[in-house]
């Protein structure tokens, strides 16, 4: 059955799916490639409207094969499951995170893995950036460009209104300055 | 405003917002739920870092179940987690609905060139933020930077490693170094 099917397929994504968006996406390739629930070339184009479109990409997905394959129902199974794990995880520990973070051991692991996080995130960001000023390796003189002047908004701005601009307001920048360029 | 209303609307409109998925959504999170709400504080913010990154499932899902609960036990937790995911899951519902080749508008495509660099911008600035609040000791200042340098190495040559392993050798570094200093913080 096929709400069956969408419930344990994408429970055991939100199982397994650890790293992120990116980490998750050979997971979720495995599952849904298994079941049939898309083709290769269905899948790439899927992954693509996911990050064109707000919010976790896992999830996304799930909304997206959960409706192709079960409509509406299917689409609040496949959601539904995708989220269970990672939520019931949460709130466990939430409930024992004092004790398990005043941990000294744990206290000692994570000096190392909180500044590593910082480097991997700083990391992801640069590289986010130079690569979109380098679409199929010739440089983009138009996205270099938008770069510019959004970096420009981000760290200039502030120090003459001496107020942070808000993401959502950098989103809407950007999507007006890519409309206008290309 | 009653604190479950509170809570829906606020992680809704970070759900109707976060591009990109992953990194990029803790801006926005530190915007709504510490400088704005302080409901949370830096870090807290941190410590959910760590655990979404530990744990499986997307990290603003995480942190939505993580506020919530905090502000508003089980159910606070319940309404976060589904004020985060109903934006994107009505958007993505109606998209395969009714278009087939949706990215192909060119206006559409055009908007989202745009959004991918904010995107890369927001990113960028979430490690700044967290650069600018972290101990200005030794120690941390270069596992810093030897886990950037990897990690640009490791996108540069598109080698499959996952962060997680990352972490864990620098975890599993730290932990060392610790118990070899006799259990006294360094």
């Amino acid at each position: 059955m096929i709400y069956l099917e969408l419930l344990l397929g994408f429970l055991k994504v939100g199982c397994f799916a650890f790293g992120g968006a990116y980490g998750a996406i050979p997971l979720i390739r495995d599952i849904v490639l298994s079941y049939d629930w898309l083709t290769h070339e269905e899948l790439t184009y899927m992954i693509a409207v996911s990050e064109s479109t707000p919010g976790p990409i896992m999830v996304n997905l799930a909304t997206y094969i959960g409706s192709a394959q079960g409509g509406l129902l299917g689409s609040i199974i496949a959601t539904f499951a995708v989220v269970l794990p990672s939520f019931l995880l949460i709130l466990l520990i939430v409930s024992v995170m004092k004790k398990f973070v005043s941990n000294k051991y744990v206290q000692a692991a994570l000096r190392g893995i909180k500044p590593a996080i910082i480097g991997i995130i700083l990391a992801t960001g640069i590289y986010m950036l130079v690569a979109h000023c380098f679409e199929s390796t010739a440089f983009d003189i138009k996205a270099a460009f938008i770069t510019a002047i959004l970096l420009a908004l981000t760290y200039a701005l502030p120090k003459l209104i001496k107020k942070k601009l808000s993401p959502i307001i950098l989103i809407i920048c950007s999507a007006v300055l890519g409309i206008i360029f290309f | 405003m009653n604190i479950f209303v509170d809570l829906f609307l606020t992680f809704a409109k970070i759900g109707l917002f976060t591009f990109g998925g992953g990194y990029a959504m803790i801006s926005m999170i530190e915007n709504s739920c510490v400088q704005k709400k302080s409901w949370i504080t830096h870090d807290e913010m941190m410590n959910i870092t760590v655990i979404a990154e530990s744990t499986p499932g997307p990290i603003a899902i995480n942190a939505a179940t993580y506020v919530g609960s905090k502000k508003g036990g089980v159910w606070g937790a319940v309404i976060a987690t589904v004020g985060i995911v109903l934006p994107s899951f009505v958007i993505i519902y109606l998209i395969s609905m009714f278009l087939d080749n949706f990215l192909e508008i060119p206006l559409i495509a055009a908007a989202f060139k745009g959004i991918k660099i904010a995107v890369g911008i927001l990113i960028l600035d979430a490690g700044i933020g967290m650069v600018k609040k972290m101990h200005k000791k030794v120690f941390p200042r270069t596992v810093m930077l030897i886990s950037l340098a990897l990690m640009l190495l490791i996108n540069i040559f598109s080698v499959n490693i996952s962060t997680i392993a990352l972490l864990l050798i620098f975890g599993a570094i730290s932990l060392a170094m610790f118990i070899v200093k006799g259990g006294k913080a360094g």
